[in-house]
Order: structure tokens, then C-alpha cells, then sequence
């Protein structure tokens, strides 16, 4: 049955499109992946998001382009009370839903919506909790939603207020997150009565700058300009993704001329970009951390000067030249420098093998052998894991510690890097969500997350530091968390959890027509901005 | 016939069980598990983890999650992709006819040269022919797919622009799937150009899938050849005054298809592994890619519903072999 709705559903579309000729502006995006679906709320994966809650769906609030600042979005106004309990958010009007040939909307957007799109999420008796068997939603639980919302109410049509459990600094950013996208409630009614409630991941409605015309598995996805978006009309008419997983053959079609735009291409093309009249490249200062934590719960490792003395042994500025092929900064701090709250006045550990070895000395530790793990998996944060063990092995012969490269397969990986009193210091990073540097801070560094399944890996836990991000997390006056921020950095610092190796510049190749794209510091990839000229 | 057939399709019950087994132990050997690859950096709690695993069924024993896999396969349920959620089998037949296009363009040209190719060296043994078709043959047998396929995209699509570099049509057509089978889908839709460019996205790809298959096939006509040729039967043929071509073309090559179909056959094995790699560099919407993209995610259902259903056919396929040697050779017609 299901395969029948769904295949009805695509063919339908399909010959609905090809009545008409494709449009004059066609704007193809090499994507590297496939989506998971196009639901945004259960899945986790950038790819997913960029097709569908990028693409289809807008969210209350959303991130300005090009910037991790909020600005309102289908929510035009919010109000906070004192305590910082209530947020009181005041609904756009007049906002169309997309239409498909199942679905008609018969009225715009409104707080039956909003309540929807969280309910569903938050309440395992709501219908559409597992409206697919298995179905979870991981980022709601894993930014916590669920213990922060006491409680979401219908105010009027155009009106919603949230009420929170304990004040949250970032709960705007949280809802500016593709999982929180804006779901009509009429269409899952619509479905239900339909009797195809998986059409809500198949067949996306929404109200974002693209309607999903049809997607072939591994393939194709394409979108035609919703005319009736309530922000700027995109300038493309029809928005393709052509799948495409391996970086050489992606950039083969850029240069071709098959795709317009590519993400993520191999940090050894980026000179062959820059050379070809054809190309351009944007590239900005990744929002991200690669680092390698010691388990400061193992001696000698859980003395502060062993690690700082270790981490003046590490030439950073030698690994970002050879492992990120110079597309990176080295990292001072645990958040990167475009990231709000940096605290700049922090001194680098200085590379300085002489004195490193001194202080190991002065510390009473002797013919040190220590593991040092390298993840088997290259990541926005780190392109080669393994090479940068082997630096790290080669500074750290100079002082005379010995060190043996461990790696696992990657999930087992992120498994055996979280067990406690786990020997050896791990290779591993972050790329932030949101853009608030309790995103960093609290989720890698927490003794909250110095727990087995946390992400915790220097299993590193210093109360004041918990205490001071706790606070700057309730306190809503932007000033003031600055503030605390930049003091958490300096206890960061003081006790050196981990060696914080580098930011990783984000590189994005398009043709040389290409107009208007902005890079999100997230990572994301829109497109309701672009142009192509001729 | 009809008995050697049954008989036949008997025989694939055990080996089919076999297979659930094979594939269910293989994906769970392997370290890792879906639930920590999907949380990634961020990890999981363990109450959240018991919490998911228990509601995918993973906290009962592995050998009452077999014996569940089994029960719901006797019910023709083979399972929802943890990733997608969809039914493994709807997500199997969508992408199942891309692979099969891609093998059976490959098989034809791996056969339409291979065969004449092995001919004629086996004719014009220790000829410059056959010591640069053999040569060539034994590189291509060891060609490395990944890179061999990257290569070509480079020069015939970068360099010299005459193919396109990865996909199956132009994205300026769009029609509606009826077969799955790009070729035909794209006749069918009537659209101008549509099965040329169809027709111009296979070229590498199966040329690239074809590779191995094809220096098999030519290496294993020519020894074939070989040996018939020094057959009596033939020599006989000589004898009698028939014409060169008639004793080659009927008396030699006939007996010597047979061990050459067997290898045709046996190719279809070959044709499904080199697909993974093939459809991969160009993004290719097959299974071999699928089962990739399962197999690092640990998507257990894909994984064993999946190899499960190539296996069949696979099985399928060499039965079908094993059937046309009767029509090939009476001696071993099957009664």
C-alpha cells in the first residue's frame, strides 16, 4: 500500500512537471548525500536538513543569512517575560502553504500549526508521535526540549506561548533549528483521513522557498519556487539536487558545468579550484573545534601541567599546514573565532619543545608511553585524523614520550573514546548547531556530559567552569554572557582538558555565474538567495 | 526437465537459509551499531540508548532476533530501513532496475568483445594480436575499479567533454519512472534527445563495470578455443576440406561456449560486486551504492533483507545458466 501511495504520489508529480517545459532558471546543487527523509524532526544528518527543513519548511525564528544572529521568521515578534519563563510569540499572517496534487490548503498558517510541529515531538500520546514504526527524534532529546517545555498554549490564532522549566539563554536558537521546522496540521489531517500518514516524510508541505516537486532515490530531488513565499521570491525557478557522493566526481561536474554548486570538496583541490576561470570559491571560517582530549581522570594526565606541558610540545601551526593543507586557523580556545563570547586575550600555548620537556620533568613524570586514538573517519573538523596522530607521535618523541596510534571503526570509536578510565587521549571535534557557544561548551565540556554517553572525552570536570556556563545559560542579557564565557575560557585554559588543534575552513566551489549564495557559518547550504547570470 | 528444476529450486531453500544467517552474523560481527553511528559526536545516554535499542528490538538475545528476521520473512516482511524507515523491499525495487541496466549493458559489451577477442587470439596463437589483447586482458582483470572509473571520467568528460560525468539522463529531462530501466523509460516518454543522453550517461559506467568481466571472458574463450581446436572432432572438420570459417564457427566455437557460459554466468557474482564501486563514482541509483551506504551506517535490516534478496538472484541467474547448457550441448541435456 505504502509503496503504491508513494510511487502514485512521485508519478503524478512527475507528469504534472513535465507538462511544462522546465523553466529558464534551473539551478543545480551537487549534493554529497542523500536525504534520510524529508521530514526534518527524526533525523540528524546537514543533508537531510539542506533538503528539506532548508528548502521546504521555515521555522518561527531563523538564523540571518550568513550569520548565527536570530531574526523572525514565521514568528514576527516574540515577547520574554522577566523570569525568562514565557515566551510569547506573535504568528506572521496571511502565510500560504505549499499545494500538491493531494493537498490543498484551505487556510494560511497559524498557532494550530506551531503546536502541531511540537507536540508531536514532545508528547508520546500524540498520534503523530510514531506515525512511522521506529520513528524517534533524536534532537529533541538531545537538546533537551523535552525536560526544558513545561508547557505550549494557544493564545488566538496568532499567538502561542511557550513555558519553560528554568530560563534558557539559547531556546531561540534551539527553535531556529531545522528539527523545530513548521509542519501544517492540515495536511497530517488531510493524511490521516488518507489513510498515508508516511506521505508527511515522502511528499513535504511546507512553507519555505521551495515546494518539493519530486525526489528519485539516490538521485534526483527537485523543487520549484513557491511564487507565494511570504519573504523575497527566490530568483531560481527550479532548484535541482543532483546526488552526487564523491568529491572528485563533484567537482568533474562542477567544472563541466552539470551542477552550479558543490559542498565539501577535498582540501587537495582547492588550489585546482582557485586556478579554473570557470570557478569561484567562498570560503569562511568554519563553526567548529578539532581537538585531542586527554582523560583527565587517568594519572599522570589528570595534573594540569602534564597536559599543558604535552600540549607545548604539539607544533599546531606544522598540522594545520600538513593535515588541513593550511585551510584552517589554530585553536586557542575550545569555541572557534567567529563564534560570539570568544575570548581573544587568551594566550596560545606556546610551542616551545625545549620547555615542554622541562615541565614534564618538573612535574616527576618519566619515559611517559601514552595512546593517541585518530578517528577512521575524515570530518568537517579534522581531514585526516591518522596523519595528525603521527605528528603529534613525532613532537611528542622530541620530548621523549612515546606514543602508540589507536584507531577503531567509527562507531565503536565514539563508543570506546566515552568509556571511563579509558587510556590515552582521543582525536576528535565539534561542529556547532546553533551558533551559541553553550552549544561548545556545555555539550563537550560539562561535568554534566563527563558521563558515560556523554560527549565529555577529557572526562574533564571543573565546577566553577560548570557553574559559570550553567549561569551564563540562564542569564538572558546577551552582555553578561559574553562575559561569563570569556571567564570560562580562562578556566578552560588555566587546566587544559584538552589540546585545542584548529578551526577548519568551510569551502564552497560555484560557477563563476553563480550570484547571491551566502555561506552559512553553520554549515548549511540555502538557496532562496541565488541568481545565475548569464 | 520440469523435475531437474524443482529439484533445483529445493536446493535453494538451505542455501537461502543459509544466507539469512551468513548475512544476519556478518553485519552484527562487525563493531559499531546504528543507534551510536546515528548519535555521532554528541553520544548518547545509555537510558536513551536501552530506550531505542529496546524499541528496535535490539535488547532481546541475537538468536531471538534471528528467529524474529525469519519469522517476518515467511510473512514476505523484510523489514524497514532504520535510516529511511522505509520497507526494505520498496526501497530494493526502486533502485533495483538501475543496477540491472548498468550489468546488462556491461555483460554485452563484456561478451560482444570478450568472445571474438579470445577467438581470434586462440587463431592467431603467439600473434602480436594475442599477445596485446592478453596483456590487455591481464590489466584489466587487475584493474582497480575506483580509480580506473575516475580516470575516465577525467579524460572523457574533463578533458575531452564528449560524455557526461555522472548520473543516469540529463536533468533537463523529467518523466516519470515506468520501467525503471532508463533506456526504455526514456523511448517511452517521447521527449527528444532523452535516449540519446540515457544512452551517452552509460557509457562510462558500463564500460568501467565491464572491464573485469570482459578480460575473464576473453582470456577464458581463448584457452577454451584452444583446447577444442586440438580436439579430433576438429581436426576431422579440416580434413573433410570444410572451409575455415565453418570449421571454427560451428565445430570449434560451439563446444567451446560451453565453459564460456558457465563463466558469462559466473560473472553475474563479479558484475554485483564491481557495481558498489561503480555505481558509487557515478552516483549511480543502484543497489550497490545502497548496500555501501547500509553497511557503513549499520542499517541491520537493508544489510540482511538486501544481501538476501541478491543472493537470490543471483542463484536465480546460475540456475538459468545451468539450464541454457542443454540447449547449448545435448550431451548434458537434463532429463
Amino acid at each position: 500500500m505504502s509503496i503504491l501511495s508513494t510511487r502514485f504520489l512521485a508519478a503524478s508529480a512527475l507528469v504534472l512537471m513535465a507538462a511544462t517545459p522546465l523553466s529558464a532558471k534551473t539551478f543545480v546543487y551537487c549534493s554529497e548525500g542523500s536525504p534520510e527523509g524529508f521530514d526534518p524532526a527524526p533525523y540528524t544528518a546537514g543533508t537531510t536538513f539542506d533538503a528539506s527543513g532548508h528548502a521546504v519548511y521555515n521555522r518561527l525564528v531563523q538564523f540571518k543569512p550568513g550569520t548565527t544572529e536570530i531574526e523572525p521568521a514565521l514568528a514576527e515578534s516574540w515577547d520574554v517575560s522577566e523570569d525568562g519563563l514565557t515566551y510569547t510569540f506573535h504568528l506572521r499572517q496571511g502565510v500560504k502553504f505549499h499545494s500538491n496534487d493531494k493537498f490543498t490548503p484551505t487556510r494560511d498558517f497559524n498557532a494550530d500549526d506551531v503546536i502541531f510541529t511540537f507536540m508531536r515531538q514532545a508528547s508520546a500520546e500524540n498520534p503523530w508521535h510514531e506515525y512511522i514504526p521506529g520513528i524517534t527524534y533524536e534532537y529533541y532529546s538531545s537538546m533537551e526540549m523535552d525536560k526544558l517545555i513545561k508547557s505550549i498554549e494557544k493564545v488566538d490564532d496568532h499567538t502561542v506561548k511557550f513555558t519553560l522549566n528554568q530560563p534558557e539563554a539559547p531556546f531561540l536558537a534551539n527553535v531556529a533549528m531545522p528539527f523545530v521546522s513548521i509542519l501544517s496540521k492540515e495536511y497530517a489531517d488531510t493524511l490521516e483521513a488518507a489513510g498515508t500518514r508516511e506521505d508527511l516524510n515522502n511528499a513535504p508541505i511546507g512553507t519555505g522557498p521551495f515546494k518539493f516537486v519530486a525526489y528519485q532515490k539516490d538521485a534526483v530531488i527537485r523543487y520549484q519556487k513557491n511564487a507565494d513565499y511570504w519573504g523575497e521570491a527566490p530568483k531560481i525557478d527550479d532548484l535541482v539536487f543532483a546526488i552526487t557522493p564523491d568529491a572528485s566526481v563533484r567537482l568533474q561536474k562542477l567544472k563541466a558545468g552539470e551542477c552550479h554548486l558543490m559542498p565539501y570538496p577535498s582540501p587537495a583541490d582547492i588550489a585546482d579550484i582557485k586556478a579554473d576561470p570557470n570557478l569561484q570559491l567562498l570560503e569562511q571560517a568554519g563553526l567548529n573545534v578539532g581537538y585531542l582530549a586527554y582523560n583527565t581522570t587517568v594519572a599522570p594526565f589528570d595534573k594540569p601541567e602534564v597536559r599543558k606541558a604535552l600540549n607545548m610540545a604539539i607544533d599546531k601551526k606544522a598540522i594545520v599546514d600538513a593535515v588541513y593543507q593550511g585551510s584552517a586557523v589554530v585553536a586557542k580556545n575550545p569555541i572557534p573565532p567567529t563564534m560570539w563570547g570568544y575570548n581573544d586575550s587568551i594566550e596560545e600555548d606556546k610551542y616551545d619543545p625545549e620547555a615542554a620537556k622541562a615541565a614534564l620533568e618538573a612535574a616527576g613524570v618519566k619515559d611517559l608511553t601514552m595512546e593517541v586514538w585518530a578517528m577512521p573517519v575524515q570530518r568537517p573538523y579534522m581531514p585526516n585524523a591518522r596523519r595528525t596522530a603521527e605528528l603529534i607521535q613525532n613532537d611528542f618523541s622530541k620530548i621523549g614520550v612515546k606514543v602508540d596510534i589507536v584507531s577503531y571503526e567509527w562507531g565503536e570509536y565514539l563508543k570506546k573514546s566515552m568509556e571511563e578510565g579509558r587510556k590515552g587521549a582521543v582525536i576528535l571535534g565539534w561542529t556547532g548547531d546553533n551558533g551559541d557557544p553553550d552549544n561548545f561548551l556545555s555539550v563537550l565540556l560539562s561535568c554534566a556530559a563527563a558521563t558515560p554517553g556523554g560527549a565529555n572525552r577529557a572526562y574533564w570536570c571543573n565546577q566553577e567552569f560548570s557553574d559559570i556556563i550553567a549561569k551564563a545559560k540562564t542569564t538572558s542579557d546577551h552582555a553578561e554572557r559574553v562575559k561569563l564565557y570569556e571567564q570560562a575560557q580562562v578556566i578552560f585554559k588555566q587546566d587544559e582538558p584538552w589540546a585545542t588543534l584548529a578551526h577548519s575552513t568551510q569551502y564552497v566551489p560555484m560557477r563563476k555565474e553563480v550570484t547571491g549564495f551566502v555561506q552559512s557559518p553553520l554549515g548549511d547550504y540555502t538557496f532562496e538567495t541565488v541568481d545565475l547570470t548569464e | 526437465m520440469l523435475r531437474f528444476i524443482l529439484a533445483k529450486l529445493l536446493y535453494l531453500i538451505p542455501t537461502m537459509l543459509g544466507i539469512t544467517l551468513v548475512a544476519f552474523g556478518f553485519i552484527r560481527l562487525l563493531p559499531g551499531d546504528p543507534v551510536l553511528l546515528m548519535a555521532g559526536e554528541r553520544g548518547v545516554s545509555p537510558e536513551r540508548y536501552a530506550q531505542i535499542a529496546a524499541q528496535l528490538g535490539y535488547d532481546k538475545p541475537i538468536w531471538q532476533q534471528y528467529l524474529n528476521y525469519l519469522g517476518n520473512l515467511l510473512q514476505g516482511d523484510l523489514g524497514n530501513s532504520l535510516v529511511t524507515k522505509k520497507p526494505v523491499l520498496a526501497e530494493f525495487l526502486a533502485l533495483f532496475p538501475a543496477t540491472v541496466e548498468l550489468a546488462l549493458v556491461a555483460i554485452v559489451i563484456a561478451t560482444v568483445i570478450g568472445v571474438p577477442v579470445g577467438v581470434i587470439a586462440a587463431i592467431k596463437r603467439g600473434s602480436w594480436f594475442d599477445q596485446i589483447s592478453m596483456t590487455g586482458a591481464l590489466i584489466g582483470f587487475s584493474m582497480p575499479i575506483f580509480w580506473w572509473g575516475l580516470l575516465l571520467i577525467i579524460f572523457f568528460s574533463g578533458v575531452l567533454g564528449w560524455t557526461p560525468v555522472s548520473g543516469r539522463i540529463s536533468l533537463m529531462y523529467f518523466f516519470p519512472p515506468v520501467t525503471g530501466f532508463m533506456l526504455i523509460d526514456s523511448l517511452l516518454s517521447g521527449q527528444d534527445g532523452a535516449f540519446a543522453s540515457a544512452l551517452s550517461h552509460l557509457i562510462l559506467p558500463s564500460v568501467v563495470l565491464a572491464t573485469i568481466p570482459l578480460a575473464v571472458i576473453a582470456r577464458q574463450t581463448r584457452s577454451a578455443m584452444l583446447e577444442v581446436m586440438g580436439e579430433d572432432y576438429v581436426r576431422t572438420a579440416r580434413a573433410k576440406g570444410l572451409p575455415t570459417r565453418r570449421v571454427i564457427g560451428v565445430h570449434a566455437l560451439r563446444n567451446a561456449m560451453i565453459p564460456v557460459i558457465t563463466t558469462i554466468g559466473l560473472q553475474i557474482g563479479v558484475l554485483m560486486a564491481g557495481a558498489i564501486l561503480t555505481e558509487t563514482i557515478f552516483s549511480w541509483p543502484g543497489i550497490g551504492k545502497w548496500m555501501i551506504d547500509s553497511i557503513s551506517r549499520r542499517d541491520y535490516p537493508v544489510v540482511q533483507s538486501g544481501l538476501l534478496l541478491i543472493a537470490a538472484i543471483v542463484m536465480i541467474v546460475n540456475l538459468i545458466v545451468d539450464l541454457t547448457y542443454g540447449l547449448i550441448n545435448p550431451r548434458i541435456r537434463h532429463k
